[in-house]
């Protein structure tokens, strides 16, 4: 699986190709930035070495030398610094349609959770060619999801969702490692992205599962009551959360936010935080009672009734007027 | 060295070190230069514990498994070395030791502007180091040196409430040698003694203790949150408790990435002493280098987030932040060009500070350039957290910052201890620690391209052979630390006397005797000449001028 002594990780995602790119742009700039210098030094110190009777000739300095090398260096900075945001930007935005994966970190393993409702522990099946969208989160401390042969990485904090996502390119076992320091098995918390050919994938998917991650999610929503508030229609204490995912939301305080992972979340364990404009703040707060998985659940059933075929059209329509209808006219000053 | 004017009297002259015996003299000393030279000894004290955990290190790491030690002591291992060596002995090794002995010298000053303030920053320097050592005694910490929460407020059961008051404390005496210096350069110089004739050394020391000033009061502020979280259990940083993971991480870093730079300024500033003396000129662009390290210092306090590029904060600050880090890096490329031209035309020596010097620019120059491949945001997602930061850092905060110091220290030992050091072992170890160090840390950046993470006890076995490279470089430096140690112990009873200026040097501090006497100079200097002026040094030979002492 491994050589015995690699000098270049594995290239086996989209990313993996940028990266290295840049990087190689990088290696040639600065060799020859290093040449330059060490040849200079090493040629002035041969060359002007002490000898009897030569005396050094005293320079006073240059400006137009000293601009020179301070503002051609700026412009390769600014040309690297500007590759390489391209770069971050690429592996910072989740394509629309990825296939999810719910990650939860804790001391010292992974937790994961196919939004088709597999799960696995420190290790993850994924298929060749498709987008993966991890959706992260830690049960204690600060974790990273780190796959050098992706060339991702990103930190997975407690109490916050954290997104990253790849496009597996080469079928193998890769390292999954985990890159911020997490106390004693830290080294310990090590795992292996298995990819597949598609159809190899879809044999292993179709093993045994409890269903649908939001199906799970689907349950908990009936078994906590959340569904006699939120209820499908405009008569609801709470706002009817059809087709509400990745829309805008209006917020009591007057603020607009996309209701993404990161907002589904924050509203259940702290309701009052960002409340929606036109409902009164009566939903208590589920901090405690439901764990990172139940959220998770809970996350992927909210975006599934947003997702659901082409009624998302339909639904969308459907949310606006209730806000606007509950609250009276005078919320408008606020 | 063969102006050796001095002709060895039967009878030493009295000097600082021999005015005054017994041990109460040196506790209750208020000369800089004795408070140098307590410095000196209790930094060497915590470099080679911090070097000794750095040995158990490599040690484990030899082999893929965990055998050596367990994982919890390996954890407490590299959090030790990096808390003792940061802590106490970068930080206050160039500008505590040197500094304090070279700042009033340089400018013509008896002392530094508040000696007994001088003296209480040492004590509150051991306060520190005592409690520190109290802390690894028993049990220690094992956060990593960077606290991150809430692992370290919430999770750990080690010492960390009492290894961040050791920080503290030795935090306020980084604080109040910077105080003094910049007071000290701003009131104390001698008449003549201008800002555009000050050494660079100087302007070094000048921007080190600005970050000193502005910068410390803020890790000391986050140490207090972090023990009020730990102990009363306020909501700061931990999110079950409403706090903000990653406010402690801004925080934390706003302190700790300009500490680089009161790391690497000072040693910028030897270099260029060394530089200017051994190539018998005036800096090239003297002005340029002056300001880049004033603007470095700038700068430095805004580049803070990149160390946070995966951590979770958004797209557009992390843009901003890459950004501004290459911003930074411009002033930095300035200096070595500027070094690089000031041996151009130049009669040049290679003696073991000069050997250190070329050391500096050679692995300064890669710890520098592999800083752009870490402020690239791209790469920066797929290296940070691993070995190529390790080996990065290193070859800046000990490639660069450590060759300065001992460069610095070869220089100016004559004139420190009154006594030469024995050339050819100290160029050989200059020798060998380029050699073992590149040897050690090189193989760390190929590590990390691959993918090691940082902070492993054990790891998968295809990167064996790069850290057995590692671990065997690691030895080699090992003997390069060790052998100036012996040979300055050596030199201080066997080594010739030294001449009141071995190197022939422009600066005021080289006009003064060997041993200087406890005031520096008998009668104020007046400065009518620029800074490296080693046109009129070297032409008139025979001229050296007079000791003022």
């Amino acid at each position: 699986m491994f050589d015995n002594f690699p000098l270049w990780p594995d290239r086996a995602s989209t990313a993996a190709g940028n990266v290295d790119a840049l990087y190689i742009f990088l290696l040639i700039v600065s060799g020859l930035m290093t040449l330059l210098i060490f040849t200079a030094v090493v040629y002035f110190a041969a060359r002007y070495r002490r000898q009897q009777g030569v005396q050094a000739e005293q320079i006073e300095g240059s400006t137009p030398l000293e601009l020179t090398w301070s503002i051609i260096p700026m412009f390769v900075f600014m040309a690297i610094f500007a590759w390489g945001a391209v770069v971050y930007f690429k592996g910072r935005t989740p394509p629309r349609d990825s296939t999810e994966v719910y990650v939860v970190a804790k001391q010292w393993m992974w937790k994961l959770e196919h939004a088709e409702g597999q799960r696995e522990i420190n290790e993850l099946h994924v298929p060749v060619g498709r987008d993966v969208k991890l959706i992260m989160t830690s049960q204690d401390v600060i974790h990273s999801f780190y796959v050098p042969a992706f060339r991702m990485k990103q930190d997975v904090l407690p109490g916050r969702y954290t997104v990253e996502w790849f496009r597996a390119t080469k079928p193998g076992t890769y390292h999954l490692f985990c890159a911020e320091y997490c106390g004693t098995t830290h080294s310990g918390m090590i795992g292996s992205i298995v990819v597949m050919p598609p159809a190899e994938y879809e044999a292993w998917m179709s093993g045994g599962t409890t269903g649908p991650l939001s199906a799970t999610g689907e349950k908990i929503f009936a078994e906590l009551g959340c569904v006699t508030c939120h209820r499908n229609d405009t008569q609801g204490r709470g706002p009817n959360l059809q087709g509400v995912f990745g829309k805008p939301v209006q917020l009591a305080d007057g603020r607009t936010v996309i209701a993404d992972e990161n907002y589904i979340r924050e509203c259940i364990l702290d309701p009052g935080a960002k409340r929606v404009k036109g409902y009164q703040p009566i939903m208590p707060t589920f901090q405690g009672l439901v764990s990172e998985e139940q959220l998770n659940a809970l996350v992927a059933y909210v975006k599934s009734v947003s997702q659901a075929g082409t009624a998302g059209a339909k639904t969308a329509a459907v949310v606006p007027p209730a806000p606007a209808e509950a609250p009276s006219k005078g919320s408008k000053v606020q | 060295m063969s102006m050796a004017t001095a002709t060895a009297p039967p009878v030493e002259r009295e000097n600082y070190l021999n005015k005054h015996y017994g041990v109460g003299s040196w506790l209750l000393t208020t000369d800089h230069k004795r408070i140098a030279l307590l410095y000196l000894m209790s930094i060497t004290f915590f470099f080679f514990i911090g070097g000794f955990f750095a040995l158990l290190i490599r040690l484990e790491l030899l082999t893929p498994a965990g055998d050596l030690v367990q994982a919890d002591t390996y954890n407490k291992l590299f959090t030790m070395h990096g808390m003792v060596m940061v802590f106490f002995f970068l930080i206050p090794s160039i500008p505590a030791v040197l500094g304090n002995f070279l700042v009033p010298m340089m400018i013509g000053a008896k002392d530094l502007a508040f000696p007994r303030i001088n003296l209480l920053s040492w004590y509150l320097y051991i306060i520190g180091g005592v409690m520190m050592l109290h802390c690894m005694l028993t049990g220690g910490v094992d956060t990593g040196w960077t606290f991150y929460t809430p692992f370290s407020t919430a999770f750990t059961n080690t010492k960390i409430v009492e290894a961040g008051l050791a920080i503290f404390v030795a935090g306020f005496s980084s604080i109040l040698t910077g105080l003094n210096f910049v007071v000290t350069i701003h009131r104390m110089r001698a008449p003549g003694m201008t800002w555009s004739r000050l050494p660079l050394f100087i302007w070094a020391h000048y921007a080190t203790s600005i970050i000193q000033i502005l910068g410390t009061p803020v890790i000391a502020i986050t140490i207090v949150l972090v023990a009020v979280e730990r102990t009363l259990h306020l909501g700061i940083f931990d999110p079950k408790l409403g706090g903000d993971p990653l406010l402690f991480q801004h925080l934390f870093w706003f302190y700790s990435h300009p500490a680089v730079y009161i790391m690497i300024l000072p040693s910028m500033g030897i270099v260029s002493e060394i530089i200017a003396c051994f190539s018998r000129k005036r800096i090239f662009g003297y002005g340029f280098v002056a300001i880049s390290s004033i603007s470095i210092a700038v700068f430095g306090f805004l580049v803070w987030a990149h160390h946070m590029f995966v951590a979770g904060i958004s797209v557009y600050a992390a843009l901003i932040f890459s950004l501004l880090s290459y911003a930074v890096a411009v002033p930095s490329a300035v200096k070595v060009f500027n070094w690089t031209a000031t041996l151009y035309k130049g009669s040049i020596r290679y003696d073991a500070p000069m050997l250190y010097a070329f050391g500096f620019l050679g692995l300064f120059t890669i710890g520098g350039l592999t800083g752009l491949f870490l402020a690239a945001l791209g790469i920066d997602v797929h290296v940070t957290d691993t070995y190529f930061v390790v080996a990065h850092f290193h070859y800046i905060m000990v490639g660069g910052a450590l060759m300065g110091y001992l460069g610095g220290m070869h220089f100016w030992w004559p004139k420190i201890s009154g006594r030469l050091y024995p050339e050819g072992w100290a160029r050989l170890a200059a020798l060998i620690v380029f050699i073992g160090f590149n040897l050690t840390f090189f193989p760390q950046f190929i590590l990390g391209y691959v993918g090691m993470p940082r902070r492993y006890y054990q790891y998968p076995p295809e990167f064996q052979v790069l850290n057995v490279l590692s671990t065997a470089g690691a030895t080699v430096l090992g003997v390069g630390y060790l052998l100036p140690m012996i040979y300055f112990l050596w030199s201080m009873r066997y080594g010739k006397p030294a001449p009141d200026n071995p190197w022939n040097a422009a600066g005021l501090e080289w006009k003064t005797p060997s041993p200087p006497t406890t005031f520096n100079f008998e009668v104020e200097p007046v400065v009518t000449w620029e800074a490296y002026n080693y046109e009129e040094i070297d032409a008139h030979p025979d001229q050296e001028a007079p000791s003022v002492g």
